[in-house]
């Protein structure tokens, strides 16, 4: 077995995975109603074309693309459209989603539901039918896929690269869908292999999933230009930088794209989606969800609906024990804190973390001791103690020249920082006011 | 399972912390000076224990005076970065020195080393050098009056004027002697580098346990709390440009050996010029830091006038570090790779 690859820097928190990690993907019962927002993605929103009234079908397309970077969305159950209106987002908003109520008679079968014969597509024919499929990378930054595999001009895709780290603590729904869905990550690998023309495909996986590594090993075919492999468990192994760093041993250029170095980088559950909706027709309209965390009475893993509701989610999985009290959408380090109980699944919803009162513990902040620590921890190697203290003063045009922009949030300085200085949630202030000052400064 | 309506809070990722906290470091520190003071103890007798807890306790009632005085589960003193800096200023002290003195030393390290910069993590110095050198310079005859290792055997033994009143002239009737430092820079006469490593010698209270100190050192840099690049950097420079002059002119110059295990370098390499507040952050720097602070201990221990050079190296130092620290930032992540070309395989 070879030694397993890694990236500088980066931490080891607990894991956490065994709550679910040999839980069996279960099919969740449809519920009463989805709502589905139109703004699931990275990019413009979608545009819808039904209207209240309608009766539409499970997989059929309720709105188009709102331009290049965006997706079709496509109906997740069989009902009427009751109308398009401002919910509740997982993201903190209020946005317009288009709300279906189920039509418990149908026996939800799939809208248009048949094998597509990707063999005999040409590379355009492909890229569109994965643009109509509404992907967008289920590992929770949800970018529309046919965008990655839509190689810019004068650019090469050499390799590709399936992301089956899951570094986030808790998380497992990429580790079931690998254990059960190998077959359809590979036929989605072969497709994005030809969209794309790359030499060589790489299946990079934490050591901590054993089991999916020695499966998809014996799974991938001999002919088969694609490697697995294994990765130290480390945090943030999964991020796209990180991880081509660790399997390719190149890095990718600051404010550049993993294309610029000739990588597409696509999560392993979007590959089986892709392979799914080639091998039967079914587009992005159901997701594998982890349920877990101490303040949840049944961890499970989850196969939901999109636009289903944290409250029928939670009401499925035992309900909420006593002492919960932050349910996450994505894990503990980068999740997003939910306040509202009908929010929906998205198509970017890899897990539901509930966490107790005992893990929320407020911790008095020290003074930064300088002990470097959150530079050993920082896996773009900036300097977190510098930074913290230029944000805590709000010199935010100061943090410019200490790379700010670079810091892709991952929290590694915060959690290492024994004076429990919160140092990533200051950077995300930092950022948000330079990019309106930039976009101010466009705008004069 | 709860039926009423879930009672939750809105915070901010990441929720997962990492179990140091800066208290915890601290304390690490302290647990590792533990086996040295124990043999300063044994060493110097109830002098030396004294001296240890008017230190200690002297930095913690100045900490707490010169921050708001608040009640003691609220005030900085918790973090145990003033009772550090007083067990710290203790071992650098010689063990007859009156109490008076050493709890003047104390108030100046918290106050002028430490306060006046804005409290832990604000300071340029290193607090307890910081009050170390005040006393140096106050009282430059009870500070360099050394006397003779006695034992266990002398406990009760006051090894000076410990209790002498402020102000008035300490009354010496012990024996005094000289460090080995001395020795060898006014005499030419080296010390056996056994008697140095086992502490069989005179000095201040941490300058007679190498091999204690340096399982201290080992012990927090295998837990992660001590940046070893500090005292390793600070070791191989000072036996590089020692062992170069001693093969230059051995009548002059002791070896290697000597000037590793005498006097305070390794007390200061390990525990003093690591004090992360006072040296750099980065990696190179700290390689920076360690280099200049090995070449000024060997320069003012060769060619100074005083026989030991570590408290004042690693206080220039200390003040070099902002400029080191800002010229060694690291380069980022993608900023400085080479465009590397495909090959077709």
């Amino acid at each position: 077995m070879s030694e397993a690859k890694t990236f500088r820097h980066g931490i080891h928190p607990p894991e956490h995975k065994e709550l679910t990690a040999s839980r069996p993907i279960e099919r969740i019962k449809f519920p009463d109603q989805v709502v589905l927002p139109l703004s699931q993605h990275i990019g413009a929103p979608s545009r819808p074309i039904v209207k209240a009234g309608d009766k539409v079908f499970r997989g059929q397309v309720i709105a188009e693309a709102g331009g290049f970077v965006s997706v079709p969305l496509h109906s997740s159950v069989t009902g009427t459209v009751v109308g398009i209106e401002k919910r509740h987002h997982p993201n903190g908003s209020l946005a317009e989603c288009i709300v279906i109520d189920v039509d418990h008679t149908s026996a939800q079968t799939l809208y248009d539901g048949h094998e597509l014969d990707w063999e005999n597509m040409n590379n355009a024919q492909l890229l569109e039918n994965v643009r109509q499929g509404g992907f967008v990378g289920l590992g929770g930054a949800a970018f529309p896929t046919h965008v990655k595999l839509a190689v810019p001009e004068g650019k090469r895709a050499q390799w590709l690269l399936l992301n089956g780290c899951e570094c986030e603590p808790y998380l497992t729904s990429d580790h079931r869908i690998m254990l059960e869905w190998a077959d359809s990550i590979i036929l989605g690998i072969k497709i994005m292999s030809r969209i794309l023309g790359t030499e060589k495909a790489f299946i990079a996986v934490e050591n901590n999933k054993w089991d999916a590594i020695k499966l998809l090993r014996d799974r991938i075919p001999a002919d088969m230009p694609c490697e697995l492999v294994p990765l130290e468990t480390k945090y943030p192994q999964g991020a796209e930088k990180m991880l081509i760093t660790a399997v390719l041993k190149q890095e990718v250029p600051s404010g550049k794209l993993p294309i610029d170095v000739h990588v597409v980088v696509q999560n392993v559950g979007t590959a089986a989606g892709i392979g799914d909706y080639f091998a039967f027709g079914q587009p992005l309209i159901e997701r594998v969800v982890t349920v877990t965390g101490p303040g949840i009475v049944r961890p499970t893993t989850l196969l939901a609906p999109t636009g289903m509701s944290l409250a029928k989610v939670i009401e499925y999985c035992g309900g909420l024990t006593d002492d919960a009290r932050e349910i996450l959408f994505g894990g503990p380090m980068m999740g997003t804190p939910q306040q509202f109980m009908d929010v929906p699944i998205l198509k970017g919803t890899s897990g539901i973390v509930v966490l107790t009162e005992g893990q929320l513990q407020e911790r008095r902040e020290y003074p930064c001791i300088r002990c470097s620590a959150c530079l050993d921890a920082c896996p773009v190697y900036l300097n977190p103690s510098a930074l913290g203290a230029l944000a805590r003063s709000a010199k935010y045009d100061d943090m410019l020249n200490y790379h700010i922009m670079d810091c892709m949030e991952c929290g590694s300085c915060s959690y290492v920082c024994p004076s429990n200085i919160p140092l990533v949630q200051r950077f995300r202030v930092a950022k948000g006011l330079l990019r309106e000052k930039q976009a101010r400064e466009k705008v004069t | 399972m709860s039926n009423s309506e879930p009672r939750l809070v809105i915070a901010t990722p990441p929720f997962a912390k990492g179990p140091v906290s800066t208290p915890g470091v601290m304390r690490h520190v302290i647990y590792a000076l533990v086996p040295a003071m124990i043999a300063a103890v044994i060493n110097f007798g109830i002098s030396a224990l004294l001296l240890i807890l008017v230190c200690a306790l002297s930095c913690m009632l100045a900490e707490w005076l010169t921050t708001g005085r608040g009640p003691l589960s609220q005030s900085p003193v918790g973090d145990g970065s003033a009772a550090l800096t007083g067990i710290l200023l203790a071992m650098t002290l010689p063990p007859g020195l009156p109490l008076w003195m050493a709890a003047v030393g104390s108030l100046v390290a918290i106050f002028f080393g430490k306060l006046l910069f804005g409290g832990l993590g604000q300071n340029i110095f290193n607090p307890s050098l910081t009050g170390r050198a005040f006393l140096q310079a106050t009282f430059p005859v009870a500070i360099t009056t050394w006397v003779p290792n006695l034992g266990i055997s002398e406990f009760m033994t006051l090894r000076g004027d410990t209790f002498a009143l402020p102000f008035m002239r300490p009354a010496y009737d012990g024996v005094t002697t000289a460090t080995p430092l001395a020795h060898m820079k006014f005499e030419q006469l080296a010390t056996n580098s056994t008697d140095l490593l086992l502490g069989n010698v005179a000095g201040s209270l941490g300058e007679t346990s190498a091999i204690l100190l340096l399982l201290g050192g080992v012990y927090l840099a295998w837990r992660g709390f001590l940046n070893w690049r500090v005292p390793t950097g600070i070791f191989l420079t000072v036996a590089i440009f020692a062992s170069a002059l001693h093969f230059s002119n051995p009548e002059i110059y002791p070896n290697a050996v000597h000037h590793l295990l005498a006097g305070g370098l390794v007390l200061g390499a390990l525990f003093m010029a690591t004090d992360p507040v006072s040296s750099p952050l980065t990696p190179i720097g700290s390689w920076i830091f360690a280099a200049g602070i090995g070449v000024l201990v060997i320069l003012i221990r060769q060619f100074g006038g005083l026989p030991e050079g570590v408290m004042y190296a690693i206080l220039l130092m200390n003040a070099a570090t902002p400029l080191i620290d800002q010229m060694t930032q690291p380069g980022i992540y993608g900023a400085t790779k080479p465009k590397k070309e495909v090959k077709k395989s």
